[in-house]
Order: structure tokens, then sequence, then C-alpha cells
């Protein structure tokens, strides 16, 4: 996979989809094989920097109770994005085009619908500049206007930059033609 | 020994065996299916107290380290693996995290206090050893088994925040500290709560026993005191001990949450 690619992973149920989107964001080990990032070997570089490069985001995000930003900020507590600022600017930015007022972030996590949460999830990782994106059917449960929100938030995130690239799982046909260019197609497991 | 106190004989046992009466008389007339339970569960207690009290008794009359020794381990083995049967799951190491963590914490409290505090001699006196060691290990057991018990559900009803986090670039300590600290506490809880009512809702076994036999209820109170002080410090040498050990059992050093790892445990 070079920079800038949109991959669809597709195949029948059990192929390894999901699993194979875990190995890559070093959530499950390898049985063999080696997967290279950047030249180097993942198994032997820094996972939470590669973690926070790499960002695995699937159909059922959680957070801790407490309001959107409250979550949104945790993220940057930790040692990996020490000297990371919260970006008010682009958060705001970014809630108001996709329709949310400026009080959404003072919602409480447990008020959020479905595709609310999932925006949260985004938001929560897209504000820590990942350079590839791993997603797992992240729009698989949601209402179509919030399939179209997440579609235009990744879109802006590849407009931002020409390296950035996604591999995305996904049942949804249309989806994978309108989001992706390049396609894998994984046997039976 | 002391006997300003009054001797308890078979016959006075028969008739305190005669109270169970009242619980099998309940469990008729509710229905509530437990006579067998009941009887088992007397029996059970009876020999194995009178068993003990055996032992004892040729422990304090032999008064050999090594026998103490051999006795006090066989109690802590109990203990760390009584601590895990209570657990609805399981993991690679737990059998041998409990172990190391009951024996550890109770042994060290016992030889800190015992020398330091209470300064027995000989060192492996049994009279106070076993006793004290006894009272550790039993409190250390419950501290222990709700810690690992909740350590273990926290990461089955927690996975998904917890990965979530290692996903955006979070340490495994980053991402599951919350759960260590959660279980820690829930495993100081019973001596936290025993602590606030000591002497007010309840009067300590040991210190009831020390003044049915005779002691001054001003010394035994100091030395139920001091024994609490024990418990409490071992309960949380082991409890941390344990639920640390449990975190880097079920995190790998590459900050993977290992949970195939967890099985629960058949009888769930």
């Amino acid at each position: 996979m070079t920079p800038g690619e949109a991959w669809a992973v597709s195949g029948p149920s059990g192929s390894g989809k999901t699993l194979l989107l875990r190995c890559l964001a070093a959530l499950d080990p390898l049985d063999e094989g080696r997967i290279l990032f950047e030249g180097r070997d993942t198994e032997t570089i820094n996972v939470p920097a590669y973690r926070a490069r790499v960002l695995y985001l699937h159909q059922q995000p959680a957070f801790f109770e407490g309001t959107v930003e409250e979550n949104l900020r945790a993220v940057l507590a930790l040692a990996q994005h020490s000297g990371r600022e919260f970006d008010q600017a682009w958060i705001s930015g970014t809630l108001e085009r996709l329709g949310k007022s400026p009080d959404f972030l003072q919602r409480p996590i447990s008020a959020l619908s479905g595709g609310e949460a999932q925006i949260v999830a985004f938001l929560r990782g897209l504000q820590i500049s990942p350079t590839l994106l791993l997603l797992d059917e992240p729009t698989a449960a949601l209402d179509p206007e919030a399939v179209g929100q997440i579609e235009s938030l990744i879109e802006a995130w590849q407009a931002a930059d020409p390296e950035h690239s996604l591999l995305w799982v996904s049942h949804d046909q249309g989806q994978l033609e309108r989001m992706t260019s390049r396609r894998l197609l994984l046997g039976d497991g | 020994m002391d006997s300003a106190y009054i001797q308890i004989g078979n016959l006075e046992l028969a008739l305190a065996a005669l109270l169970m009466l009242i619980n099998l008389g309940l469990s008729a007339w509710l229905r509530l299916g437990l006579g067998r339970q009941l009887v088992l569960a007397s029996v059970r207690m009876s020999v194995q107290l009178l068993l003990v009290g055996l032992i004892l008794e040729w422990i304090f009359a032999l008064r050999n380290p090594w026998v103490v020794l051999l006795l006090a381990m066989i109690m802590g083995t109990t203990a760390g693996i009584a601590a895990v049967g209570r657990t609805g799951r399981r993991f690679p190491g737990i059998y041998r995290n409990s172990l190391l963590n009951v024996l550890f914490a109770s042994f060290l409290v016992t030889g800190l206090a015992g020398q330091g505090i209470i300064r027995f001699q000989p060192w492996y006196d049994p009279q106070y050893f076993i006793p004290l060691l006894g009272m550790l290990l039993g409190n250390a057991l419950t501290g222990i088994s709700l810690a690992l018990d909740r350590f273990m559900e926290n990461l089955v009803s927690r996975r998904a925040f917890i990965e979530s986090m290692l996903c955006l670039g979070a340490t495994r300590w980053e991402a599951a500290h919350r759960e260590v600290k959660d279980a820690v506490r829930t495993g100081m809880i019973p001596i936290i709560n025993a602590m606030m009512v000591m002497g007010v809702v309840s009067l300590p076994g040991m210190m009831t026993g020390q003044i049915l036999a005779g002691a001054d209820p001003a010394d035994a109170v100091r030395y139920q005191i001091v024994i609490v002080f024990m418990i409490a410090a071992s309960t949380a040498l082991g409890t941390l001990g344990v639920v640390m050990m449990s975190f880097f059992s079920m995190f790998s050093s590459r900050h993977r949450l290992l949970s195939a790892q967890l099985l629960r445990t058949q009888s769930e």
C-alpha cells in the first residue's frame, strides 16, 4: 500500500476482515508474516506512536461517562500526544459543517445517538492527525444522514493531506465505490 | 495456659450443635432445600476445627521452626488457591499471581509486626505466629479474590473502551489504570468497612476470644487494634500486588489486551 491510497477490504463473513484490521492496528498478534510500516516491522516499533498514526475505528465506539469535550480532551492527555493542544477552531468548524450546534461539545456522551457517537469517535481520532485509517464498518448501523456526515469527515481528512490513506471494510458496495479506489478481496479466511 | 475461663466439653459441643435445629427447621418450613448442605457444612466445620485443634496442640508442643513453616506454607497455599476459586474468570498464571501475593503479603506483615511490634520470641513461636498469619491470610484471601474478580470483569465489560484508548496511542497503563484502581479499591472495601464499625456494630472475634479466655479487655483491645492494622496492611499489599501482576499478565509488552486468555470458569 502506498501513501494516499484508499483500499476497500471485502470478503465473506468470517474471512478475517476484522482480524486483518486488528492485526494492522497491532491489537492482535500475527500467527505468521510481518507488517511493515514505512519500511519498519510493526513488532519492533513503538506501539503507541504507531497506533497514533495508524488509527483503527470500528462500528461501536466506546467512551467514558462525561461530556463530548471531556472525551475529546482525554486523548490529548495521553503521553503520546503531549504538547498537542485541543484544537477548538478545527473542532468547532467541523461541527458547524456537520450542522451541529456549539453546545454539542457539552452534551453528555450518554445522550448521543449512534450517529452522533460515531461522529465524536471520528473527531476524537482525527484530532491526533493519523496518517492511515483502518475503518471496520464504521457506518454499518447508521442512518443515511449520519453515513453522509461520516463520509464527509473522511473526505475532508483525505483532502487535507495527499498522503492520508485508508483501508475500509464495508458491506455497502456503493459506499466502497464512492470512497475507495482499490480493492482487497479476502478468501475464506 | 490460663484456665480462667469456662471449659467447653463434648456435652456442651453437642448442645451447641442443637442450635442448628433452628436453621434446619427454617429450611424445612420455608422449603429452602438447604437441609443437606447445612448438615454437611456443620459436620465439615466441626471436623476441620477439631482436626486443626489437634494439629495445633501437636505443633505448639513441638515448637519446631520447620514444622511451623510447613504448616504456614500449607495455610498460605490453601488461601492462594481458594482466592482464585471464587473468581468468575481465569487466565494463565492467575494461581501463581494469587499464591505469590497471598504468601508475600501475609508473611511480610506477620514478620514485620511480629518482630517489630509484638516482639514474640522465638520468631516462629506457634502460639503467635500461626494465629496471626491465619488472620492475615483469611483477610488477604478475601481482598485478593474480590480484586481479581473485579479486575477481570472490568477488562471484559470495558474492553471496547480500553482498546479504543490503546488505538488512540495510549500505553497499556494509560488505557487500563482506571480498571486497576477500581479493582484495588474493591479489594480494600471489606477491611475498611469492618474498621469503620469495629467496636460499635461488631466485636472482633479475636478480641472476644481473648476476653473469654480471661484477658484484660484493655489488653485485648490493644491486641485487636494491632491485628487490624496488620490485616489492613497485608490486604493492601496482597491486593495491589495481585492486581498489578494480573495487569502484566493480561497486557503484553506490545500494549495488547490479551482478552482471549480470559476464560469463564465452568461453574459460571
